[in-house]
């Protein structure tokens, strides 16, 4: 936990050779691999959003869908109908997440709805607006948006058009932001409230931290950092269908990331992701070379469940003590 | 809208609702007992679907006679799962024991997949089309069967836990597990049998279910949810409050899809539980924890 400065220890330094590795990427590879990393990005990122509420503060969601799907049509719906630029677009997504979060936390909350229960209530939340916007015109309803896609020469940055390595970068920028503000977050008094929180709620209650304030801020935080991971996939895909966006499916994917790499660590969520979609690919592969469908995600399966077995913490708890890493902050 | 056909469907969504209930019924068991999330419980539906279908399209036997077969299979399927997994995650943390119960449910559902197709199965009994007239309601026969069969598995359940020394066994474990082990009870077996049992009820609620509706691999999220969205709602734990929670579920998708639009009928599910988690979190029977 004591890290000392940002740039003096080791991990930092590691940390600093994979970005500048990872900045170098587009150079020397092609769009298909560089589509790939996006996607280890975002889970990093999306992970990075949930672990702020279930890492730190210890606050159960399995409808993070929600957050990524307003996100995304709040900024969508804005760039279709008015034109307007996602980077202002993204800010409406943001308002309109917190708001939402801030109405299941408090009725979650106030009525000491806790645990699975929690959970299942974000599902609830998730599904519910599912539907809806399934029967909602004015963003498509089931038929979806479309962002157009014009063949143009250069990237617009301010309406957010353009290479695939535009939105590498992107989204590395992204990552990292959500790097250093998940540690900013922990290294400072609302990180260790949340850690009390997470450890035990009576305690830290006990001991006068203002247990509901801060488990509001966690999930208005996370709620908010997923909303921006919505913009992007928006505008990165170009279409929207609530069928998908908001679909558990993808709350559960963005889940496995964190829990697989280590939930509450910094660095768990990008370690998770890179596991996980090295494992999809390899076994996508593997796939096409069997010829039978379910094999991948039956063998994605045995996989989850022996890492399970084996590191129930997670892998990077462990891999940070392998590379002696421990002193060294998460 | 005359006043018969709304009592034929509120009727029709009631026998839906009992055979929800039967399925759920498995879910409150295990959630009862061991504090396990079942997030296979879907996943095991559908498993138990596709064995009637195969038990009555290979061997011609139909899904009521077929459902000691298959809720004996599930059972064993249940209580292996338990043992050999489960088990060693008990003291984990939610999310630990969710990943878990995932895991198992992508290998369930891709297996299935892989076995069945993606196609919808569904199978055609002489009874399908017949019903019974009572005054001015139509009944379809194979609802008032799955129904009662329902009905009868849950009041077996009921005598089980209530009149067997394993149901007293299980009940203590549910009770005070360190408790059950300070007397002697072999409490990591008897997490088995109850898991088996939840399975039990999920393959008896399959075969039932096979008879209403068509069954394919990815039906199994939504029937997971369903579950959930059921004994939150009767109260989990409560074996009557899972009826009750399945006959309100079956009665508000029944309403909601004639009323309003059938796409919509989930989102008055999820309304309906929104609803009770905020005003009575223990669920309608539930005891306040």
């Amino acid at each position: 936990m004591n890290a000392g400065t940002l740039f003096s220890s080791r991990s930092a330094r590691l940390l600093l050779g994979l970005l500048a590795v990872l900045s170098l990427a587009p150079l020397g590879v092609d769009d298909y691999t560089l589509s790939i990393l996006i996607a280890v990005l975002l889970q990093a990122y999306l992970g990075m959003s949930w672990n702020v509420m279930m890492g730190f503060a210890g606050q159960f969601s399995l409808g993070h869908a929600l957050y990524i799907g307003l996100g995304a049509y709040a900024a969508g719906a804005l760039f279709i109908h008015f034109g307007v630029s996602p980077w202002i677009g993204v800010f409406a997504g943001m308002t309109v997440s917190v708001a939402v979060s801030s109405v299941i936390g408090m009725l979650g909350f106030r009525f000491k709805v806790m645990g699975v229960y929690f959970a299942l209530l974000t599902i609830a939340f998730a599904e519910f607006t599912r539907v809806l916007f399934d029967h909602w015109g004015w963003v498509g309803a089931s038929s979806g948006l479309v962002l157009p896609v014009t063949n143009r020469v250069s990237d617009d940055f301010w309406l957010l058009r353009g290479s695939t390595s535009m939105f590498y970068y992107l989204i590395l920028a992204m990552t990292v932001a959500g790097f250093l503000f998940s540690r900013s977050l922990l290294m400072r008094r609302i990180g260790y409230y949340w850690q009390a929180i997470r450890e035990n709620e009576d305690a830290a209650d006990a001991l006068g931290i203002p247990v509901f304030r801060y488990k509001m801020i966690a999930v208005v935080i996370s709620a908010a950092m997923t909303s921006v991971g919505g913009m992007f996939i928006a505008f990165f895909s170009n279409n929207l269908f609530p069928e998908s966006i908001f679909s558990m499916h993808r709350s559960l994917e963005l889940i496995l990331g964190p829990i697989i790499g280590g939930v509450g660590t910094l660095f768990g969520p990008i370690l998770g992701a890179v596991i996980l979609t090295a494992m999809g690919e390899t076994f996508t592969i593997l796939g096409e070379h069997v010829g039978i469908d379910g094999v991948k995600q039956i063998a994605y399966g045995i996989c989850l469940l022996a890492i399970l077995i084996v590191k129930p913490n997670g892998v990077w708890p462990w891999l940070r003590h392998r590379l002696g890493l421990d002193g060294d902050g998460k | 809208m005359d006043a018969t056909f709304f009592l034929n469907v509120t009727s029709s969504g009631l026998l839906t609702g009992l055979v929800y209930g039967l399925m759920a019924l498995g879910l409150s068991v295990i959630f009862g007992v061991m504090r396990v999330v079942n997030f296979a419980h879907g996943d095991l539906m559908v498993v138990a679907m596709y064995a009637a279908f195969l038990l009555f399209t290979k061997l011609g036997i139909q899904p009521v006679p077929a459902l000691p077969l298959v809720a004996g299979g599930l059972f064993v399927v249940g209580y292996l799962l338990q043992r050999v997994l489960i088990n060693r995650f008990l003291g984990a943390t939610e999310h630990i024991q969710f990943l878990l119960l995932l895991s198992v449910a992508i290998i369930i559902t891709n297996v299935v997949l892989m076995v069945f197709g993606p196609d919808a199965r569904n199978i055609q009994l002489d009874a399908s089309f017949e019903s019974y007239s009572v005054g001015p309601l139509v009944l379809d026969k194979v609802r008032v069967i799955a129904a009662i069969t329902a009905g009868g598995v849950a009041a077996l359940l009921w005598a089980f836990f209530r009149y067997t020394t394993t149901g007293t066994a299980i009940r203590a474990c549910a009770d005070n597990p360190v408790g059950a082990r300070v007397v002697g009870l072999d409490v990591e077996k008897l997490y088995a049998v109850t898991f088996g049992i939840g399975a039990a009820c999920v393959g008896a609620a399959g075969c039932l279910l096979l008879l209403l509706v068509d069954v394919h691999p990815h039906l199994s999220s939504d029937y997971t949810l369903l579950g959930f969205i059921i004994v939150i709602l009767g109260g989990l734990g409560s074996l009557g409050g899972a009826l009750l929670g399945g006959i309100l579920v079956g009665l508000s998708e029944a309403l909601s899809g004639v009323l309003i639009a059938p796409s919509l009928k989930s989102m008055f599910s999820f309304g309906l539980l929104i609803l009770v988690l905020l005003l009575r979190p223990q669920g309608i029977l539930g005891k306040k924890p």
